[in-house]
């Protein structure tokens, strides 16, 4: 079992005949997924590699019953990119791209409240239901099929992580990786509660890092709404503190936005929080009893 | 990017918002000068990209154009809090009856744009919010509805009733400057209603979204006037995220998060990174020779650590481009190279085929974290 993408995924690929896109679009595809469209404005009626490319998200929903975007379209037209998609009626659309201005996702995301599309994103690697579908960037080859589900706001550390999980013979149903942006659309909360309903999900891991308070206010969802076993890893001990001119933003989150708030708060509501992404691995592999 | 409150002031004045007639000075002269213009009193403020100014002696208030050289002499030559200090702002004194406090910024959390107001402004805000969080009103807006009536008197209704329509104008304005300029902070502190009634915007703290600037030119090139060190200078015109650390092992990553990590696993090991890098994703090799570049140009590294996991980003491609800077300078101290992810297999071919005498490959992010730590030690 996964969430999110799986053997039912039909991939539309937004951005396909850019390098990154192509690259992907082929990559995804040789892993398994079904890529079914291509989107390029201008493009309609060619093809990369057989996937055949169209003008518009709708006519490529039309003729191909996508249902799942990824977008690699650059920064100054990615939200439109995400806008289009939604309105295509696209369940699930992850945007990789990096970059977007703030005040564009802010009016995706009051937008995005009104349809039933969910974001992954943006400046994400995507999601990797390993064996099943890979949309997105993660390297599908450090995954392996389990029941350890992932959420992730950095790129990397998911793969980090993965691969130490996957060496030691643990796999993993679905890797989130939700992003880093200010204003991005699931988050750790969301992921959560896929997690908590999906049969296929014994534990999860979340891994933050500095900045915001999506960690605090994941420990207090864990708390009152998730019973599966969580573990955690937070980045960021050692970053130096960031500039801060004004004080509004402590004003808002009442947070520190520190790894160790972050931290403490998490472990407050009975996550074990790893202090190496190696020993993440560790405790999972201790909690599953593997 | 933070502006210097000067700067902000600008987009205010721009917006329509009252401040109080100021001159930029450079030198104490400017700063005497300006006070004399004023009627021989003035408030001396130091521009710097941080805030705590109040309480750290970078705003006084002075009365005669020489005590205005003094102080502008201070703080150009001392500095303020660790930063450097090239201008002073001088303002004309005001006679102020009340002082209030606003702000508008993107909430992260909520993802919509969250305005604060209070009638208890130039005090210890952050204090408030702690004792009497009841005292601050706060009010979220739909970016794409944008304020409207209701929640501008909502947020105004907590100031005494002359002051409520000066301040709906200047909450309009603030919101104007959020969605025209791309600002995600706007911060008055102290707004204030003068004895003739008037509100006026003593100052400014404006915080505009790096994403946009490409679409705000001049904003962008106000990015020029800001301090800068050279190495970082380098890093960023070169696309880099470079920040300088004070310890001795020179780190690049890819990603923030394992960049982040990085300088955690380097610190447990015993060392300490002296900078933070991030090549960000889909690194090429110009991009690599450029970050080890800008890293061995800092006397303090004595190694570099070099720690990839591709996702966008080819480990084949960071090998050469690893290999192309060594052609290009000498490197002074080791590299410890660890490549996975992404065509890992050809990346680490690549390393090994070349049997560059200061490249250590190792294979997994702890080991090599050790290494460094230890290579760090031995060459202190």
């Amino acid at each position: 079992m996964s969430v999110l993408v799986g053997a039912d995924t039909r991939l539309l690929v937004q951005g396909i005949t850019g390098s990154e896109g192509t690259f992907h679009a082929l990559r995804d595809r040789a892993y398994g997924t079904q890529v079914v469209a291509g989107v390029t404005p201008g493009k309609g009626g060619q093809d990369v590699q057989g996937i055949p490319v169209f003008d518009t998200v709708a006519e490529a929903v039309a003729a191909t019953g996508a249902n799942t975007s990824m977008i690699f379209v650059g920064p100054r037209f990615a939200a439109e990119a995400i806008l289009e998609a939604a309105d295509a009626g696209l369940g699930l659309v992850v945007c990789i791209t990096e970059g977007i201005p703030v005040r564009d996702m802010a009016e995706v995301h009051a937008y995005l409240k009104g349809t039933r599309t969910t974001l992954v994103g943006p400046n994400c690697p995507g999601v990797i239901s390993p064996g099943l579908a890979n949309v997105g960037i993660i390297p599908g080859e450090v995954c392996a099929p389990g029941r350890v589900g992932f959420v992730s706001r950095s790129g990397t550390l998911v793969y980090q992580i993965v691969h130490e999980l996957t060496t030691i013979g643990i796999g993993q149903s679905t890797c989130i990786g939700m992003g880093g942006d200010p204003v991005h659309g699931i988050g750790f909360r969301e992921s959560l509660d896929l997690f908590e309903a999906d049969p296929g999900t014994d534990l999860v891991i979340l891994t933050g890092e500095i900045g915001g308070d999506d960690e605090e206010r994941a420990a207090e969802h864990i708390r009152s709404a998730i019973t599966k076993p969580v573990v955690a890893y937070i980045a960021g001990f050692e970053a130096p503190p960031g500039k801060r001119m004004g004080h509004a933003g402590a004003i808002v989150t009442g947070s520190r936005g520190t790894a160790a708030a972050k931290a403490e708060a998490l472990e407050a509501s009975g996550v074990q929080v790893a202090r190496t992404p190696s020993q993440v691995a560790r405790l999972v592999a201790e909690r599953l009893g593997a | 990017m933070d502006l210097y409150e000067h700067m902000g002031k600008d987009l205010f004045r721009a917006q329509g918002i009252a401040t109080p007639d100021g001159r930029v000075c450079s030198t104490p002269e400017d700063a005497a000068g300006a006070t004399a213009a004023f009627g021989g009193r003035s408030v001396v403020k130091v521009q710097v990209q941080a805030g705590g100014r109040g309480k750290g002696g970078g705003v006084v208030l002075v009365d005669s154009p020489e005590r205005a050289a003094e102080e502008a002499s201070r703080l150009l030559r001392e500095g303020f809090a660790g930063h450097a200090v090239d201008r002073v702002l001088v303002e004309e004194q005001l006679p102020i009856a009340r002082e209030f406090y606003t702000s508008i910024l993107l909430d992260r959390g909520a993802g919509d744009h969250l305005a604060l107001m209070t009638a208890e402004g130039g005090i210890d805000i952050e204090a408030l919010a702690h004792e009497r969080p009841e005292a601050i009103r706060r009010v979220h807006v739909d970016p794409l509805l944008g304020p409207r009536a209701y929640h501008l008197r909502t947020l105004t209704a907590v100031l005494p009733p002359d002051a409520r329509e000066g301040a709906t104008d200047v909450l309009r304005a603030l919101f104007g400057l959020l969605r025209d300029r791309d600002a995600t902070l706007v911060e008055v502190n102290p707004l204030v209603q003068l004895e003739d009634g008037r509100i006026v915007a003593l100052d400014a703290k404006v915080t505009i979204d790096d994403n946009a600037l490409g679409r705000q030119p001049d904003l962008a090139a106000l990015r020029e006037e800001f301090p800068i060190d050279p190495v970082e200078k380098r890093a960023k015109d070169a696309g880099l995220q470079y920040v300088k650390l004070d310890g001795s092992v020179g780190i690049i990553g890819n990603g923030a998060g394992l960049v982040m990590s990085t300088l955690d696993v380097v610190a447990q090991a015993g060392a300490r990174a002296a900078n933070f890098l991030d090549v960000g994703g889909g690194a090429s090799a110009e991009v690599m020779a450029t970050s080890l570049e800008v890293i061995l140009s800092d006397p303090a590294v004595r190694c570099v650590f070099v720690n990839i996991f591709g996702g966008i980003t080819r480990c084949d491609v960071v090998a050469e481009g690893v290999l192309e800077a060594l052609g290009r300078i000498e490197a002074t101290v080791p590299i410890v190279v660890r490549l996975d992810g992404t065509n890992a297999k050809e990346g680490r071919r690549i390393i090994a085929a070349a049997a560059h005498p200061r490249i250590v490959s190792v294979a997994t992010m702890d080991e090599a974290a050790a290494e460094a730590a230890r290579l760090a030690g031995a060459a202190a």
